[in-house]
């Protein structure tokens, strides 16, 4: 499967994380917002001029920047579903 | 005394729970960091009473910002050493997953916890289910359902506040601590799946960047709008009528027995206009002075702050802070450093705390600069709108367009001349909520009550300094001094000198100061612009040193100086 960052993901697609680059302290301050390892996120909508990227990860959303976004780094689970209940994991 | 902490994600409602514990009155809003400081208040429960501590809310006890610091140390000194120390610890039902880390983190480090599930009213039609006594079971203390906004579940909350008894302490990574989170969570929470509801579609559309944007000009159009209609309507109905038909015919009697031209006529009454009392330009401490807070500037704060209260409420600030991510990152600031911003649009004070919430030091000098400098009060705004409003709504556009290049200039700079990076927006965004009116009062009733205490003696001090200096004939001698500044480079006449250095008490009283000298348009326009800019009031000033040092308060203090000479120059050379 291809890795990509947050900030390649499609709109309405469903990815598992699969890494958090970037350091320890990153990766300690993401996965305190529910961004583990392993966790499923879906991407709501990106900003232009590198602003930043709304996702859902369970029952939150969440606001990364351009920078923190890039990352994140995950697997796609599956395309954007025909509905959007898919966002609840 | 025993004390009972609180301790949570940010977010969960810590406040709500303090304010229904203590019955002290709180500021609780919809967004994270809403509290950057802790607070205590008593609770009594039957004979004893004890001491309740609120805590700014912190994601682990590995702080990332001024605002977890403030708990990590606080546990750290306090629970470690006192015996009689409880910790309770608010969690989100709608989160429990990310919720439990933090509740398992602290069992570990040996506290007594007792955890409160909030906001329970929340779950039902998100399609979550806790099983609330196997929660209980497999962690081993007190876990008590709650909604602090209704009170549901509070009485039981207080009878079973000790009953948590401390475990021993054991080291576990956080992958461990993940992994038990896991097991806990697969057990005891069932979801089913539900359908988009219409308050779901209205959170999406307001962090998408088209439909975004136009719900974040639609807001700003609405906020703008409500607080003019809000207080104008205020102005035209209440306090209006109350000054000219009620405390107008009172003063007239003292003026009567005090006689005008004597010492104290002229202090406490000033001037008498044609006769009568002119509120605007008599300019003694009973006439002006309470005239310029109570009716120019008070019904403006209290629409400011009550449209303030909804939008916080809601849960709309941090979605607005999604689209000022990527201009804000031009200056140094990520999108969240809006929220501070917009605080300081209300006084400059609360918008200079709320920086804690900022990671690093360098962000929180360029946030607090950039609000001293180029974001204008509340109460100077509602000067500024009195002062303009006569002549239509394009002054006012010129005013806050030299502010917001002002901002954005000076920003730009400093991110390109400090040394450091800023760092990303990393932000949770909350679920919208209908605003729960007593909170929303709550609110409006304790920034209305700081206003007017903080307010009123420095407005008095203000036109007494000014009085004084008229009465012995020296404004005129005193105020040549800085004309060479006022005249030259500002375009303004001498006797605006010391209207504008009575803006370092207040800015509000400065500008009712500037109504008698009868400015033209555009000596308006620049004085507004120089006392938005120029020294903040003593009160910023002071909150200014306190958080950040005297170092950087002297640096943009600096920074202030150049920036008004500059901009009130250009003002002067291009109207």
């Amino acid at each position: 499967m291809q890795k990509i960052s947050l900030i390649q993901l499609k709109k309405g697609t469903k990815a598992r994380i699969v890494e958090l680059a970037g350091g320890k302290q990153v990766a300690h301050r993401l996965s305190m917002l529910g961004l583990r390892l392993g966790a499923h996120v879906v991407r709501l909508s990106t900003f232009a001029l590198r602003g930043p990227v709304a996702v859902r990860v369970g029952h939150t959303t969440l606001a990364l920047g351009h920078g923190m976004a890039e990352k994140v780094i995950v697997e796609i689970v599956s395309e954007p579903a025909s509905k959007s209940s898919s966002a609840f994991v | 005394m025993k004390k009972i902490i609180l301790i949570g994600n940010p977010n969960v409602g810590k406040s709500v729970v303090f304010a229904r514990l203590t019955g002290v009155r709180v500021i609780a809003s919809n967004y994270p960091g809403t509290t950057v400081e802790y607070r205590k208040g008593i609770m009594s429960v039957g004979e004893e009473t004890y001491e309740v501590i609120d805590m700014p809310g912190t994601y682990s006890l590995e702080p990332t910002s001024k605002a977890e610091e403030v708990t990590c140390a606080f546990l750290d000194d306090v629970c470690c050493k006192e015996k009689d120390c409880f910790i309770l610890n608010i969690i989100d039902a709608t989160n429990l997953e990310r919720n439990l880390h933090l509740t398992l983190d602290l069992i570990d480090k040996g506290y007594p916890v007792v955890v409160v599930l909030n906001m329970c009213d929340d779950i039902k039609h998100r399609g979550i289910d806790i099983d609330v006594p196997k929660l209980e079971e497999l962690l081993g203390i007190p876990v008590i359902s709650t909604c602090a906004v209704t009170g549901v579940g509070i009485k039981v909350l207080k009878e079973r506040l000790f009953q948590g008894a401390p475990r021993e302490p054991r080291q576990r990574t956080h992958e461990e601590l993940w992994l038990a989170v896991g097991i806990i969570v697969s057990q005891v929470q069932h979801l089913t799946h539900r359908h988009h509801t219409l308050r779901e579609l209205l959170e999406d559309i307001s962090i998408r960047p088209f439909t975004g944007l136009l719900v974040g000009a639609g807001v700003i159009y609405a906020v703008f709008k409500s607080v003019r209609f809000i207080g104008e309507s205020l102005i035209q109905y209440v306090f209006d009528p109350v000054f000219n038909n009620i405390y107008a015919p009172l003063l007239m009697k003292l003026s009567a027995i005090l006689q005008p031209g004597t010492f104290g006529h002229h202090i406490l009454i000033g001037e008498l206009i044609d006769g009568k009392i002119d509120f605007k330009n008599s300019i003694g401490i009973l006439t002006t002075a309470p005239y310029v807070e109570f009716d120019m500037v008070l019904p403006y704060i209290i629409a400011f702050y009550f449209v303030l209260g909804i939008l916080e409420d809601v849960g709309y600030l941090p979605r607005f802070a999604i689209l000022l991510d990527a201009l804000m990152h031009r200056v140094g600031l990520h999108g969240f450093a809006i929220i501070p911003v917009l605080l300081g649009f209300g006084c400059n004070v609360p918008g200079i705390m709320a920086t804690r919430v900022l990671e690093s030091r360098r962000e929180r000098f360029i946030a607090s600069t950039l609000i001293s400098i180029a974001v204008p009060c509340a109460a100077l705004q509602a000067m500024i709108i009195n002062l303009l409003g006569p002549w239509g709504f394009w002054p006012l556009a010129v005013v806050f367009a030299a502010l917001f290049f002002a901002w954005v200039v000076i920003g730009f700079v400093l991110n390109k001349v400090m040394k450091g990076y800023s760092p990303e927006l990393v932000l949770e965004i909350p679920h919208y909520r209908f605003p729960p009116l007593p909170i929303v009062f709550t609110k409006l009733w304790l920034r209305v009550k700081e206003f007017i205490i903080d307010a009123l003696p420095f407005v008095i001090l203000g036109v007494l300094v000014v009085n004084l200096l008229q009465y012995f004939r020296i404004f005129d001698a005193a105020s040549a001094i800085f004309a060479p500044v006022t005249r030259t480079i500002l375009g303004l006449p001498e006797t605006a000198a010391f209207p504008l250095l009575i803006g370092f008490l207040r800015k509000d009283i400065a500008a009712g100061l500037l109504i008698p000298l009868s400015l033209d348009l555009k000596q308006t326009i620049i004085a507004c612009v120089v006392l938005s800019m120029s020294f903040p009031c003593i009160a910023t000033f002071i909150i200014f040193l306190k958080e950040l040092g005297l170092k950087y308060l002297l640096a943009a203090t600096g920074i202030m100086v150049a920036a008004t000479l500059v901009i009130g120059g250009m003002l002067n050379l291009m109207l």
